[in-house]
């Protein structure tokens, strides 16, 4: 089965529906699918629950689908460096469901492992904890929280193969492999699509049997904080 | 008299052990880094996915596939490995980090910790916060002990939303060093020129 498209619209055919939750890898903007990112602003569906760590920033990331008012919902752990959302989000005009980081990232990838729901002590006697099923397990009180199964998954990795074999490079790996995981379709965008076995089978970070569509392009790859010290 | 922004992080600097697995917030914990001990064996968890965090690069060298939490360039060292963001926060969870060092707004006698959320502000997220306190071995916090008002941040009862209860383990401020224990706070030590008075008068907390 050929997993290679010619571009991130081609990808996306077939796919997109008004509604729909979007699970989206990245951190800050390090590692984000940008390039698909902006194939569904052109595309113009609507009404998207983003479950995405950060929310880009005003003109790149999620940001670009924020100005076009495309997303309804926001899961996320941390939204602070766009001022489109936090105009909308004060304005009524988006949901925001706030998650802790690491919690964010284990309802991904336990939906991707078919686990409904899971017990973690993050969260407990905070507002986070609100409305959840408590328990104690072993004298500590621990919160239910539920397993993320998304509609679509939008990741970036380094390097492909033709069998959608993923490698990641250094800390631009972050929620990529859980939102892969997570998605009923996963569509990867990639720096490189190598040849069949040249990724070495020790070496793959996300085996590809997570990852179903795969376009490769040039990424702009924008830095949030740049931060030097002196030689 | 009272310790400056670097001789706190130094002070915290002397929480770490050898071969420990350490987590430093954004602001003065991230200063903790440069009074790591000479030859003391402590690695630096990112928790966006890398343990063995370097320090910033030199200009030029920036990589925009590699930042630290705070979403600043950072540079990886010989023992460095990366991992995604639920591997991290299993390590977290998992108590394999042995201590957090992070800020605070406000710490509480029994350990509570509000860092992250103020009413009627704007909101940006708790991001790890959460996950960090409930998760690792030891949390220190490292805070200014007043408000710029003047009003004790060391507290009975925290007004703000919370990031964790009954989670810190120690308070280092510019007045000094206190633990949390049964029933209140423990001055461990004053900071220098500062009177055990002078940390009491300052503290609205309950000390024992």
């Amino acid at each position: 089965m050929k997993k290679i498209y010619g571009s991130a619209a081609e990808a996306l055919e077939g796919v997109l529906h008004d509604g729909m939750l979007i699970a989206a890898g990245g951190f800050g903007l390090c590692g984000i699918p940008e390039l698909l990112l902006n194939a569904i602003r052109d595309a113009g569906t609507k009404d998207l629950t983003f479950a995405s760590n950060n929310a880009g920033v005003d003109d790149f990331g999620i940001g670009i689908l924020l100005q076009t008012k495309q997303v309804k919902k926001m899961i996320s752990s941390y939204v602070g460096e766009n001022k489109e959302f936090m105009r909308q989000y004060l304005g009524g005009e988006l949901e925001l469901e706030f998650n802790p980081q690491g919690t964010l990232a284990e309802r991904m990838r336990a939906g991707g492992a078919g686990i409904p729901g899971f017990y973690t002590k993050t969260g407990v006697g905070t507002v986070i904890a609100e409305g959840k099923e408590h328990k104690d397990f072993d004298g500590e009180t621990y919160i239910l929280e539920r397993g993320i199964v998304a509609d679509l998954a939008i990741v970036k990795a380094w390097k492909a193969d033709d069998t959608g074999n993923l490698v990641f490079r250094k800390t631009a790996r972050n929620f990529n492999p859980p939102a892969a995981m997570c998605g009923k379709i996963c569509i990867a965008e990639v720096e490189e699509i190598v040849p069949r076995g040249s990724l070495g089978g020790d070496a793959i970070h996300l085996p590809g049997i997570y990852v179903h569509r795969i376009i490769q392009g040039d990424h702009e790859k924008r830095i949030e904080q740049r931060t030097v010290r002196t030689a | 008299m009272a310790w400056d922004r670097n001789q706190m992080a130094a002070r915290a600097a002397q929480e770490l052990q050898d071969g420990w697995y350490v987590n430093l917030g954004i602001g003065i914990p991230t200063l903790v880094s440069n009074y790591i001990p000479d030859g003391m064996d402590v690695t630096l968890q990112s928790e966006n996915g890398m343990l063995g965090m370097g320090a910033f690069p030199i200009d030029g060298e920036e990589d925009a596939d590699l930042i630290n939490a705070g979403k600043q360039t950072i540079t990886e060292l010989d023992r460095t490995s990366y991992f995604d963001s639920s591997t991290s926060f299993g390590m977290i969870r998992g108590g394999k980090i042995a201590m957090a060092i992070l800020g605070a707004m406000e710490v509480a006698e029994n350990g509570d910790l509000a860092n992250w959320m103020i009413p009627g502000k704007l909101v940006k997220g708790m991001g790890g916060a959460m996950d960090l306190v409930a998760g690792v071995g030891r949390v220190v916090v490292v805070m200014d002990h007043a408000s710029k008002h003047g009003d004790s941040k060391v507290l009975n009862e925290c007004t703000l939303p919370l990031t964790g209860k009954a989670v810190v383990d120690r308070i280092i401020t510019n007045l000094g060093v206190l633990d949390v224990v049964e029933g209140g706070l423990k001055i461990v030590e004053c900071a220098d020129g500062v009177t055990e008075d002078e940390l009491r008068a300052a503290t609205e907390a309950t000390i024992v």
